[in-house]
């Protein structure tokens, strides 16, 4: 395997409504800031990830790539789904050892429509999406499966606002947990809020990486499963695909200080801790995690740039970044960085 | 700020007339027995009944048997989940529950929706029964929904009846029209008994005399209400057992003109009769009896 490290990681300051600016608007400041941190202006391979359904506009991701300056033609790619794929799918580029450096971003303004129906489209059309089945329901259906204690749910949500008001680019959300459900068990404050916003990371491979960047976040393990899609298929109280994807990430081979977990209801995290084995003295979602900002599409690869970002200011020396995809939990990437 | 006087505008994104779709003949099969209201799960390789059926077999890839089960069309609910507010793409308009339901025959669940009124009605364990669309197209909600089985049933009861006092309660009734309580002294125990009898249930003798008595007792023991009954003012009130001055056998009136948390053993109570004008051959005569405000009684 080639090393590859994270060597930039930006993020905008994410807003829980609609400022009126355009997807390319949103995402130029990120790409700017880690092109002026690197110091590189053209990349061997750019991926993004982002969801055309979110601004309800076929193609969506093509005219971000105004934000690049993508003449003379660059080597691009996109995926339809969080940047933490996009982030996979550099890191294989890389692997095939013609080009050194990608760029990676994801986006998303979840604010422009409703994104608890909007999501009922990545579901199958023969099965579930006809009974309308929406966001909220079908997490409502896993916290459900879960059974997860309340008092520790809410103790999540209250850590989670709390890092996030410390975190400049997160939400303010505020200290009081109001009660009330979304959908019985999940109560409204469990729920990952709306936001817009976007992220950029650069990848650099080999000895290139430590020339654009003092302390490389090095991926040393990098893995996603998959679970079949049809939620009755499966046991949603676990993830099996979380624990096999960390397993071959390589998770517990040693400790790890620092965990960003793309946990976008309070009983994720429960299901994700267990699933990928984390101690208790494993720090989980320090930045205050997607329930504190949740710009989708690019959440995912939020958690692995702060997870690289801890090892850039060197407050830790091995940490992870797990992304997720599909109903409850279906798709689970996760990567161990280390100085 | 959103759209603070900004420019905006409504975007809809929409296949009119909707997407067609082929289903294949796995999925195609489930459906075409739906319609003919039949619920149909696929045998995999390793024997295990997937419902609705996919083309392959999740735990191992392989393709599915072709072997189609009847299953249902009763189930049980696994997990489930409480809508409050259903949307408009949603299969009921009324609160309900989304269910992962585990079909009788079945080794996975089916999601679907919970007739169920109200969160308290549903459970892991329910069984429920699917409710068939009259006009099926061969689509998932060719089921509208699941409702609860059969355990109760309510059974009307109503009858009536023509009652007449005569003997010694319209002697009694009659005291009470005059705003006066009438009992009846045994000439073996020498007992007072009121409302008035016509014999010592205990002596098994006919009275001796009449007497009539005060309309002032003490509380001998009482219950806190909470149920509404027609014969009361409001929810709680007190029912008590009062014994009348002068009287061996308490009688039950309503106790009122007191919250209820400071009626106790022991309490001097008087009647509140109604005008005299208003009173009938009834116990509505006494509204209620109320503290006198006397010191407690030692019973």
């Amino acid at each position: 395997m080639r090393r590859v490290a994270v060597v930039a990681f930006a993020q905008t300051e994410h807003t829980g409504h609609d400022t009126g600016v355009g997807e390319v608007e949103l995402i130029l400041p990120v790409i700017n800031e880690v092109k002026e941190r690197t110091g590189l202006t053209r990349f061997g391979f750019t991926c993004s990830g982002s969801c055309d359904y979110l601004a309800g506009a076929p193609f969506s991701f093509v005219s971000a790539l105004d934000a690049l300056g993508a003449w003379p033609p660059i080597s691009e790619s996109h995926v339809e789904m969080d940047g933490a794929w996009a982030l996979y799918e550099a890191w294989v580029r890389l692997q095939h050892g013609d080009v050194d450096t990608a760029l990676v971003y994801g986006f998303g303004k979840s604010s422009l429509g409703d994104l608890a129906e909007i999501m009922t489209l990545q579901l199958d059309p023969y099965y579930l999406a006809p009974l309308g089945l929406d966001r909220l329901s079908f997490a409502a259906l896993q916290a459900s499966a879960t059974g997860a204690d309340r008092k520790e749910l809410d103790e999540i949500v209250r850590r989670s606002r709390a890092d996030g008001r410390r975190n400049p680019y997160a939400l303010d959300l505020p200290e009081q947990i109001p009660d009330g459900f979304a959908v019985e068990p999940l109560k409204t404050s469990d729920v990952a809020p709306i936001t817009d916003g976007a992220a950029a990371v650069v990848l650099a491979a080999g000895d290139l990486a430590e020339r654009l960047c003092a302390t490389p976040a090095y991926i040393t393990g990098i893995a996603h499963r998959i679970e079949p899609h049809y939620l009755g298929m499966r046991d949603l109280s676990r993830s099996a695909s979380a624990a096999d994807a960390a397993r071959a990430a390589g998770v517990g081979k040693a400790p790890v200080e620092v965990a960003e977990l793309h946990a976008q209801f309070a009983h994720e995290e429960v299901i994700l801790r267990q699933a990928m084995e984390l101690p208790d003295d494993t720090v989980i979602n320090p930045s205050g995690g997607p329930l504190a900002a949740n710009p989708v599409m690019a959440t995912g690869l939020i958690r692995i740039g702060e997870a690289a970002r801890r090892i850039h200011d060197g407050t830790a020396r091995r940490t992870v970044g797990h992304a997720a995809g599909g109903p409850c939990l279906q798709h689970n990437l996760v990567t161990v960085l280390e100085a | 700020m959103p759209s603070e006087g900004g420019l905006s505008a409504e975007h809809v994104l929409e296949f009119p007339g909707g997407y067609t779709r082929t289903t294949g003949p796995v999925i195609g099969r489930f459906l075409t027995e739906l319609r003919g209201g039949r619920i149909v799960g696929v045998r995999t390789a390793g024997g295990k009944v997937l419902v609705p059926p996919l083309e392959y077999d999740p735990a191992t890839g392989d393709a599915v048997t072709g072997e189609y089960v009847e299953v249902g069309p009763a189930g049980t609910v696994r997990a489930w989940a409480w809508v409050a507010e259903p949307r408009p793409a949603h299969p009921l308009d009324r609160p309900f529950a989304w269910a992962l339901i585990e079909l009788d025959g079945a080794d996975t669940t089916l999601v679907h929706a919970v007739d169920a009124g109200n969160p308290k009605a549903i459970a892991a364990g329910t069984r429920v029964w699917p409710v068939w669309r009259g006009d099926r197209t061969g689509h998932i909600t060719d089921i509208s929904c699941f409702v609860a089985e059969v355990t109760t049933i309510v059974s009307p009861v109503r009858t009536v009846y023509r009652l007449q006092a005569g003997g010694a309660l319209q002697v009694f009734l009659e005291g009470v029209r005059r705003g006066v309580f009438v009992g009846g002294r045994c000439g073996g125990c020498a007992k007072v008994y009121v409302p008035y009898r016509l014999s010592c249930p205990e002596c098994g003798i006919p009275m001796a005399e009449q007497v009539e008595l005060p309309d002032t007792g003490t509380i001998t023991t009482f219950a806190i209400n909470n149920l509404p009954d027609p014969r009361a003012p409001e929810v709680p009130f007190v029912s008590a057992y009062i014994l009348l001055d002068g009287s061996d056998v308490p009688m039950i009136s309503l106790v009122g003109g007191v919250p209820a948390h400071e009626v106790r053993q022991g309490m001097r109570v008087r009647a509140e009769w109604l005008p005299e004008s208003e009173r009938t051959l009834s116990m509505a005569n006494i509204r209620w009896f109320a503290p006198t405000g006397e010191p407690d009684v030692e019973l």
